[in-house]
């Protein structure tokens, strides 16, 4: 017996719910249904923390929105998903102040905005520094106003089923009793967030695996522009818990083994005692970041138990500044690191935070499989360019998880019942499932190992800087893992929530999006926004003013080619930072 | 829900554990929290006390020196001493939780939770004061 | 500093066993591990076979309860160095039913979290056109303690009438019926009064108040339970005098 939706939602964070409520809000009469393999209040969404970026100030403008979110994408937004992006974006945060967001106020009661890195205005609404929990829990408890919305919580998607070259629904396992179920639908809107675990040193939660571009990518959809990995310069070397810009702008010193302030050797400025803007440790993420790995390569880095890194110090600030000031990134040391920074320097590194690329889709969130959505941080649309805004992915993640449910609802209007056929589709992935993991024999290879491994090949090929011969060298071996994938043994046989066999299924989604990562990076062959390539320093408009789009190839390796990238109003020039 | 989850919350293999009968010794507040239950006792005995002081003053002088005569034993000398011990604790933990009950704002801020439970306390001393010099007058 | 520690791990796979075992596993002990990343050593390098849930390591996602020691805990901000020399005791949250190993059903909280209607309701919805729903900083702070739960469900396991009466709405969901009662821009306070007010609602509360101390969000449940009462209390008396307004 199959279970048959007119929308299926894959995910249940930001994007997912604002999805589902969108479809609801369209037409009642249509069952949307939401499966997540974490309970939707888990979902990675709630970690953000500074804001969302939608222009609301007399004196702002959608144009400065626009032409900051173009110019830090360093052109290679797609101009007309950024304008319609800006243009939305207002109408949908006050759409979750009605909803009972608590965004923060200003003293006459209207939502309080603040500025953030790379804005000339204030634009960031924020909710304390919880913003993206409370969104999340906002978002999540407005859908169960809506009894049109089903939830399948804990069941975890390993199979996207295409039949008549259209999506028809999902293979997905119950994750509570191991039961391999079709859930079919009308139209599928994949909103499963990024891939942070790709990589050993990231701010993402352990969920975000890259789920959705593995599945979206092995039914045949490309991803776009998946060379673009976002750093954040200051992460805690083990946890990746992102110690926020504020700890620097406060006064902060970054470290290196020595006691010494070595971003004054990357023309970041001069070491002041005070901190000066744009300046040193106030230097853009990026610089800060590749400054790390000159100084990892010149071996002026501490190394620890979880690698290299450096130190943040605000001892200096003192104890009153500190709790006045900076009270959550004490709070976050305390509780979670057992670190006191009045007392102890933070151990600092750069750490993965976001993708800019995903799965290829249009405007309104259409993949290139018919019947298949993407929205937030899985899809590529492209409004982040080479490089993502501050605080435009929480908006993101409202503007187009509504488009995104709009069109999969008029889209599964149209369409007849999925067909029945694609259930013999269901039924051979139910066979896969039990012979390569649940009942198969013999095996040696361990899931934590080979993921260690994965992660290890990607930091040293697509991290901060790339390099051709690096980058040759990763894919080699990322095709040697896919292979040593298929000897993997699982200890855990057992049906009841089997959180080994969930765990390898995330490896194998990991190896797919990691392959499409390097072969971009690979193929990109010069440097732009958070793609940094020793071998080709500098960026090639005539060339790669393009998206990048990795098919799977017959061989699992992924093919790329390019798509021109859409520009109405603001043609390529310098990007300028901070300003 | 799904009709696919439907059967979860009652999956027979899902273990619940069952609560001992001695739950209450597991943590000290437990342990506070069956005390301050157990004072509602008390605070009925004395009740009954204060309804039989009141028959035997109703019913003359020698009723009422009979019944001063029992509250002279070394039982109810007991039972009052240990009576007016839990209504001491009685008292406390409850002064102590009616902030968390009682949320009051002036000039939009809220009044702090010692202000509270200290007026409490306060117009508990002052009642008691009144009835000092009531009764030591007379 | 010890090298190690030893950390007695509840067991139960349903497949294979009647009822729950401990299971003790010697992991590394370093001063910035919580009880968490001990599991995650044991999941990766002892035991594949441990099952638990986890996913942010910040203490936001909600994900990570469990008993330590007999005490419900965020294991992600629980440090091995806090329940030294051990062996330290980690069991699935109490008063749920276990799943497998660490893992708990949660589906009765989930249902019970829409019981109280936890969105905004309104007689007149605004259009977005005409803006905002104004609310000053200090309405604002009325309902904020409130909406800061994680739904991590500490509070139940720490809740003996939820453990003695399983039909009890319980402290998290009490709290935010509370939150939108609170909040300036939601008309449907008597509403949510009446569910509250039903059998199962607030009146099962007895006030250990143990549920504010374990919450790891200082959201305070006991608190909002007490106002609550209050509030009920204070309309039932209006409803008896002859003036009242029902």
């Amino acid at each position: 017996m199959a279970l048959v939706h007119d929308v299926l939602i894959i995910g249940g964070g930001g994007a997912g719910l604002r999805a589902a409520i969108a479809a609801a809000e369209l037409d009642p009469r249509l069952d949307i249904a939401v499966v997540s393999k974490v309970y939707p209040m888990r979902s990675h969404t709630v970690s953000a923390e500074g804001g969302a970026a939608a222009v609301i100030k007399p004196g702002d403008s959608l144009d400065a929105h626009a032409y900051d979110t173009i110019s830090g994408g360093d052109w290679l937004s797609d101009q007309d998903a950024v304008e319609a992006f800006v243009r939305e974006a207002p109408a949908e945060m006050l759409q979750l102040e009605h909803w009972g967001c608590p965004w923060s106020r200003e003293p006459d009661g209207h939502v309080a905005v603040r500025p953030f890195g790379g804005m000339k205005l204030e634009r960031t609404w924020f909710a304390a520094d919880k913003t993206g929990f409370h969104m999340l829990h906002a978002l999540f408890q407005t859908t169960l106003k809506y009894d049109s919305i089903r939830r399948y919580d804990e069941w975890f998607v390993t199979k996207i089923l295409v039949d008549e070259g259209r999506c028809q629904g999902v293979v997905a396992i119950e994750v509570a009793t191991g039961r391999i179920q079709a859930v079919l639908a009308k139209a599928v809107i994949l909103c499963t967030g990024g891939c942070g675990k790709v990589f050993p040193y990231t701010t993402n939660a352990s969920i975000k695996n890259g789920d959705g571009m593995a599945l979206a990518y092995r039914a045949g959809a490309p991803l776009k522009d998946m060379e673009f990995v976002q750093y954040h310069p200051t992460g805690l070397p083990f946890t990746g818990i992102l110690i926020t810009e504020a700890t620097r702008s406060e006064g902060g010193w970054l470290l290196n083994k020595d006691g010494y302030r070595y971003l004054q050797d990357y023309d970041l400025g001069k070491p002041e005692p005070k901190p000066v803007f744009r300046s040193m440790e106030l230097g853009p993420r990026d610089r800060l970041s590749q400054a790390f790995v000159k100084e990892q390569e010149k071996g002026r880095t501490l190394v620890g138990p979880y690698g290299h890194y450096v130190h943040l110090d605000i001892r200096h600030l003192g104890q009153k500044l500190i709790d006045k000031k900076l009270p959550f990134v004490r709070e976050l040391c305390l509780k979670y690191e057992n670190i006191d920074p009045v007392k102890e320097m933070i151990p600092v590194r750069p750490v993965v935070h976001y993708m800019m690329g995903g799965i290829h889709t249009d405007i309104h969130g259409a993949t290139s499989l018919a019947g298949l959505f993407a929205a937030g941080e899985v899809a590529c649309v492209s409004i982040n360019g080479a490089n993502r805004l501050g605080s435009n992915s929480l908006t993101e993640l409202l503007v187009f998880g509504a488009r995104a449910g709009t069109a999969a609802a008029a889209f599964a209007s149209q369409q007849r019942k999925p067909s029945p056929s694609v259930l013999a589709q269901a039924q051979d992935e139910e066979r896969r499932l039990g012979e390569r993991f649940l009942r198969k024999t013999g095996g040696t290879e361990k899931v934590a190992a080979l993921r260690a491994e994965m992660q290890k090949t990607m930091e040293e090929s697509a991290g901060i800087y790339r390099t051709a011969s690096v980058l040759e060298e990763a894919a080699r071996k990322l095709r040697k893992l896919q292979e040593r994938f298929h000897d993997v043994s699982l200890e855990d046989r057992s049906y009841t929530f089997n959180t080994e066999l969930i765990a390898v299924l995330e490896l194998s989604y990991m190896l797919d999006v990691a392959e499409a990562i390097v072969h971009s990076a690979l193929q990109r062959r010069e440097s732009r926004g958070s793609h940094q390539r020793t071998d080709y320093p500098k960026r090639d408009d005539t060339q790669f003013l393009a998206h990048s789009l990795a098919t799977r190839g017959e061989n699992g390796s992924p093919r790329i080619e390019y798509l021109s990238v859409t520009i109405t109003r603001w043609p390529p020039a310098q990007r300028v930072y901070g300003r | 829900m799904s009709p696919g989850t439907q059967y979860t919350p009652y999956h027979p293999k899902w273990y619940r554990r069952r609560m001992s009968v001695w739950w209450w010794l597991q943590n000290r507040s437990y342990v506070y929290f069956v005390l301050r239950e157990l004072t509602s006792v008390f605070v009925g005995l004395c009740a009954l006390l204060l309804l039989w002081h009141l028959r035997a003053l109703v019913q003359g002088p020698e009723a009422h020196a009979h019944f001063l005569a029992q509250m002279r034993r070394p039982f109810f000398v007991g039972l009052n001493g240990v009576g007016l011990l839990f209504i001491l604790f009685h008292t406390i933990t409850w002064f102590n939780l009616t902030p968390k009950a009682m949320v009051v704002r002036l000039g939009g801020k809220r009044v702090p939770d010692w202000t509270i439970a200290g007026l409490n306390y306060v117009a508990w001393v002052l009642l008691s004061v009144a009835v000092a010099v009531v009764l030591l007058r007379g | 500093m010890p090298p190690s520690v030893t950390l007695a791990v509840t067991r139960y796979r349903p497949e294979q066993e009647s009822e729950p075992t401990l299971q003790t596993y010697e992991v590394p002990f370093r001063k910035d591990w919580v009880v968490l990343d001990a599991l995650n050593y044991i999941k990766d390098n002892l035991d594949g076979s441990l099952s638990f849930r986890w996913s942010c390591r910040m203490g936001v996602c909600g994900s990570c309860g469990m008993m330590v020691n007999g005490s419900p805990k965020l294991t992600c901000a629980a440090f091995l160095s806090d329940y030294l020399p051990g062996p330290i005791r980690v069991e699935p949250l109490n008063y749920f039913p276990i799943i497998r190993d660490l893992v708990v059903d949660m589906t009765d909280f989930m249902h019970k979290l829409k019981k109280v209607k936890p969105w905004i309701i309104r007689a007149q919805e605004k259009p977005l056109a005409d803006g905002e729903y104004l609310q000053t900083p200090d309405q604002l702070e009325m309902y904020k303690q409130f909406s800061m739960c994680i739904n991590c469900m500490l509070c139940y396991s720490a809740c003996p009438v939820y453990g003695l009466e399983q039909s009890f709405i319980g402290p998290a969901a009490i709290a935010l019926a509370q939150r939108y009662n609170l909040d300036s821009r939601d008309e449907a306070a008597r509403e949510r009064l009446e569910i509250l007010s039903e059998h199962d609602g607030m009146w099962q509360c007895t006030f250990v108040g143990e549920c504010s101390k374990v919450c790891p969000k200082n959201v305070d449940p006991a608190g909002a339970i007490q106002q609550l009462k209050l509030v009920g209390a204070v309309d039932w008396f209006r409803f008896l005098l002859p003036w009242g307004t029902r």
